[in-house]
């Protein structure tokens, strides 16, 4: 028989998940802090950096990659005469112009050697180095942003879409909801779900939050990149309220064959996303920054299926009417013998999250101590790269 | 009410109650029901995937020099293959609605997302079935190295993981043509998730001869060789300290042998019962089940019905009631179980029903049928799964599809006995009884917390 221990001790369980938290109870509306907002598009599945911003000025590029990434040559847009945007960032072509488009190569997270997807983009949300096991990474680094910044609320930060954000997780509260989600209750029905989810907290307050959601959707969006695009839009609604941060994700950059139509895809939906972000926003659009980052590069030499394999660092894109773009930022580390990192991949120069943790500093005023010792345990932030304006 | 060993398997190891049965026993009845969950009548091969496929590309090259007609028999065609995914989910929840005790159903779940795959385009669809079909439903009560074996050489993981792509550096065909080369997507996986587990001692170079022992397995339409020398790295290759290979020409047995040592080895064990017990019993599971599972992996060389008996038997199973919440897949399939839907009343939904009700509704609670992220499959964790935009599409199935599904609806208190019988809150008993009408009173029984987690 089920014991009635048994039954407490859930209960019990799941009650001490119920940590009292200022911002669990804060719901005044005051000003969320500041103007400026940040989106964070997680990139799964490892971009090819080397792909989407091709340096064809590295006479190297071209011995090591045949079929892919053969620069203006095969219709990609020259930048600045040294590198060149993949063909398929047509519709961003006018950002890098305006100066609204940047990217920083050569970037990557701690994330060393086993090249796992999975583990490389724990680390990416967690913020961590490798030094802080699986087991002690609490929530994601958005989330700790969140508790330095003053007068934050639930409403500051969304994760938007049906994915898991681990890059939101934590102790502090944040909203999320998903374009196309919708709830319809009759009064009575609410009420009596909110008695039957009472003493459940985590049920308690997804279902409080989407209650006060239920109505807030901004609905699908057809075609191949619909669903991109439905996440820009959304992101776009709740950032021109209240909300300050935004994430999301965009999967689909594995391209171990056929790299050129795996990565088409990928950056239709990429742009897309972009591009619903600036129609949405409006006015809003000069005040925000777009970091788009994924866990790892890939190898700098084609492989033997059209494609490429897990690799170490990467590009780093950003894009807003509040970033200086029209450049492209960091030190080229060169793709000659002995130039590789493990002498396949390019060579990682900066950490990552320098460049979002320097974001936080100039956006929301976050001391670097704070960004070095809580938010990236770890991180040297180095000089600031000045990618905002 | 009554909530014993069968009402708590029946809930945390299967789909859970069913009005029109009782729960397993104990133990041995649980075991006993997996091999129920082999492959069934409507169970698709590899041969059916290929002459399907075939077939596509036949109407291809006749539309390209036909006309009119030809290009419609083409997009018939392949609309008929891609409802493959939308009749497959149909009869998967209609297994699990009439399974005994489901534990043999959600092995298959549990496996099919240990060994996830994902089939892109029409041509594949029949292949992704054929998948389940041939690589796992025979391999639940085997051991493991047999199932690890069927599954990474299957023509839908090599497709997947583009093993079938794959050429040895030095091979015959990367000489004649040296476009060609090797992919070590399949050989990381393999370590990394379906056997050791990323925290185990391996390297890159373990990766990168892993992939080229790997070479020669390959897959296409137009014939059935699966496994060709001429793409196959000579010489012998080194995994984990051991060698295979080189003084014969290469072959499937030493991929087979390497993959026994590898599902053999220690970190292995310890991975995968880990994994088994966060799918079954908790997130963190508590160390001593997992020793145990690891125990009986260890003494049986990886015999799962041993290993899940240890499972089964030991005290967390208990101790960790409602620690887990159903995932999408086992929502639906619990949902309906419990409405009393049959199987046959599944199997007979048409494409837009199954649109409408299943499909739809699973991607909006996370979960797209036949969609995951990566290879690395579904979340575990609870928190991944109830969050305000995937918990409203919870309630709003609850609320919307069972009165579409039943004429009449079951009266919402007899719902919740035979759902939730002893394991029922107070919470939940009071609020039903007072629902405004049937229809509201069945979504609170299936919206609840009580039916939720397991």
């Amino acid at each position: 028989m089920l014991s009635r221990r048994m039954f407490l001790k859930s209960g019990a369980l799941i009650g001490c998940s119920a940590a009292a938290h200022p911002l669990l109870t804060t719901m005044s509306f005051a000003s969320a802090p500041g103007e400026n907002r940040l989106v964070v598009i997680i990139l799964r599945g490892a971009m090819d950096g080397l792909d989407v911003f091709q340096p064809y000025g590295d006479p190297m590029l071209r011995k090591l990659r045949r079929t892919i990434s053969v620069g203006p040559e095969g219709g990609a847009f020259d930048l600045d005469g040294f590198f060149a945007l993949h063909p398929a960032l047509e519709p961003l072509l006018p950002l890098w112009q305006g100066g609204e488009l940047a990217f920083a190569h050569a970037v990557s997270t701690p994330y060393r050697d086993k090249r796992s997807h999975f583990d490389g983009q724990d680390l990416l949300e967690a913020g961590t180095g490798e030094d802080v096991g699986a087991d002690h990474r609490i929530g994601g680094w958005l989330n700790r942003l969140l508790r330095a910044m003053p007068g934050a609320q639930s409403e500051t930060a969304y994760a938007v879409g049906t994915d898991e954000m681990k890059i939101l997780g934590g102790e502090a509260r944040h909203k999320s909801w998903a374009p196309e989600a919708e709830l319809r209750l009759s009064a009575q029905a609410q009420r009596l779900l909110e008695d039957v989810y009472h003493d459940d907290p985590l049920f308690r307050q997804a279902a409080q939050d989407a209650i006060e959601l239920a109505d807030q959707g901004t609905g699908r969006e057809k075609g191949p990149e619909g669903d991109a695009r439905a996440l820009g839009l959304f992101a776009a609604s709740r950032l021109n309220m209240q909300t300050r941060i935004a994430a999301f994700s965009i999967a689909g950059w594995d391209s171990h064959a056929r790299q050129e139509a795996v990565i088409t895809r990928a950056l239709a939906r990429l742009s897309a996303a972009i591009l619903a972000l600036r129609e949405g926003l409006g006015g809003n659009w000069q005040k925000t920054t777009i970091l788009a980052m994924t866990e790892f590069g890939r190898t700098v030499r084609e492989n033997g299926t059209g494609g490429t394999d897990h690799g170490t660092a990467g590009a780093l894109l950003m894009a807003g009417g509040a970033i200086r773009g029209g450049r492209a930022y960091g030190e080229w580390p060169g793709l000659g013998e002995g130039q590789l990192y493990a002498g396949r991949d390019l060579m990682p120069l900066r950490d990552i999250r320098a460049y979002a943790a320097w974001a936080m500093r100039n956006l929301y005023g976050i001391e670097s101590g704070l960004l070095e010792r809580s938010i990236f345990p770890g991180l040297d932030l180095g000089a600031d790269p000045h990618f905002l304006a | 009410m009554e909530f014993g060993f069968p009402e708590l398997a029946a809930i945390r190891l299967g789909f859970g109650l069913s009005p029109h049965m009782e729960p397993p026993a104990d133990a041995d009845a649980i075991l006993a029901s997996v091999a129920v969950a082999g492959p069934g009548p409507e169970a698709t091969s590899t041969q059916d995937a290929r002459d399907s496929a075939q077939k596509l590309a036949e109407l291809g090259k006749a539309r390209v020099e036909g006309g009119e007609a030809e290009a419609r028999a083409r997009v018939e065609f392949a609309r008929q293959l891609r409802d493959s995914r939308w009749f497959g989910l149909a009869h998967r929840i209609a297994r699990a609605v009439d399974a005994p005790s489901g534990f043999g159903e959600r092995l298959v779940q549990f496996w099919s997302d240990h060994f996830t795959v994902r089939a892109d385009g029409a041509g594949a669809q029949r292949l992704a079935l054929a998948f389940v079909d041939e690589a796992i439903r025979p391999h639940l009560n085997g051991r493991f190295e047999d199932l690890l074996f069927a599954a990474d050489t299957h023509p839908m993981m090599l497709l997947y993981l583009d093993q079938h792509v794959s050429v040895g550096p030095n091979s015959r065909m990367a000489r004649q043509n040296e476009a060609r080369g090797l992919n070590e997507n399949l050989a990381r996986e393999i370590l990394e998730l379906h056997t050791l587990g990323v925290g185990a001692d391996y390297s890159q170079a373990d990766v990168r001869q892993l992939a080229k022992l790997l070479t020669g397995l390959t897959y296409n339409t137009r014939n059935d060789v699966t496994f060709r020398p001429g793409m196959a790295e000579p010489g012998a290759e080194t995994v984990l300290g051991q060698s295979y290979g080189g003084d014969h020409q290469a072959n499937i047995d030493d991929i087979r042998a390497v993959m026994v040592d590898i599902a053999r080895h220690p970190a292995t064990a310890r991975h995968v019962s880990r994994k088994l017990a966060v799918h079954f019993v908790s997130d963190d599971p508590d160390d001593g089940l997992v020793a145990a599972m690891v125990a009986a992996w260890r003494r049986s060389d990886g015999h799962l019905p041993q290993v899940c008996h240890a499972m089964i038997t030991h005290p967390a199973l208990a101790d960790g009631f409602r620690q887990k919440a159903r995932q999408p897949f086992d929502y639906l399939a619990a949902c309906l179980r419990g409405l009393g839907m049959r199987g046959d009343e599944l199997r007979a939904l048409q494409r837009p029903e199954i649109n409408r009700f299943l499909y739809l509704p699973l991607g909006q609670m996370g979960q797209k049928w036949g969609e995951p992220a990566g290879p690395n499959g579904w979340p575990e964790e609870v928190g991944a799964w109830i969050t305000p935009q995937l918990l409203a599409a919870r309630i709003s199935w609850a609320t919307r599809v069972p009165a579409h599904l039943f004429d009449p609806l079951p009266d919402p208190r007899e719902l919740m006995r035979a759902t939730l019988r002893g394991s029922r809150s107070e919470a939940l008993a009071r609020a039903v009884p007072r629902a405004e009408s049937a229809r509201e009173g069945v979504a609170l029984v299936l919206a609840s917390t009580d039916f939720n987690r397991r």
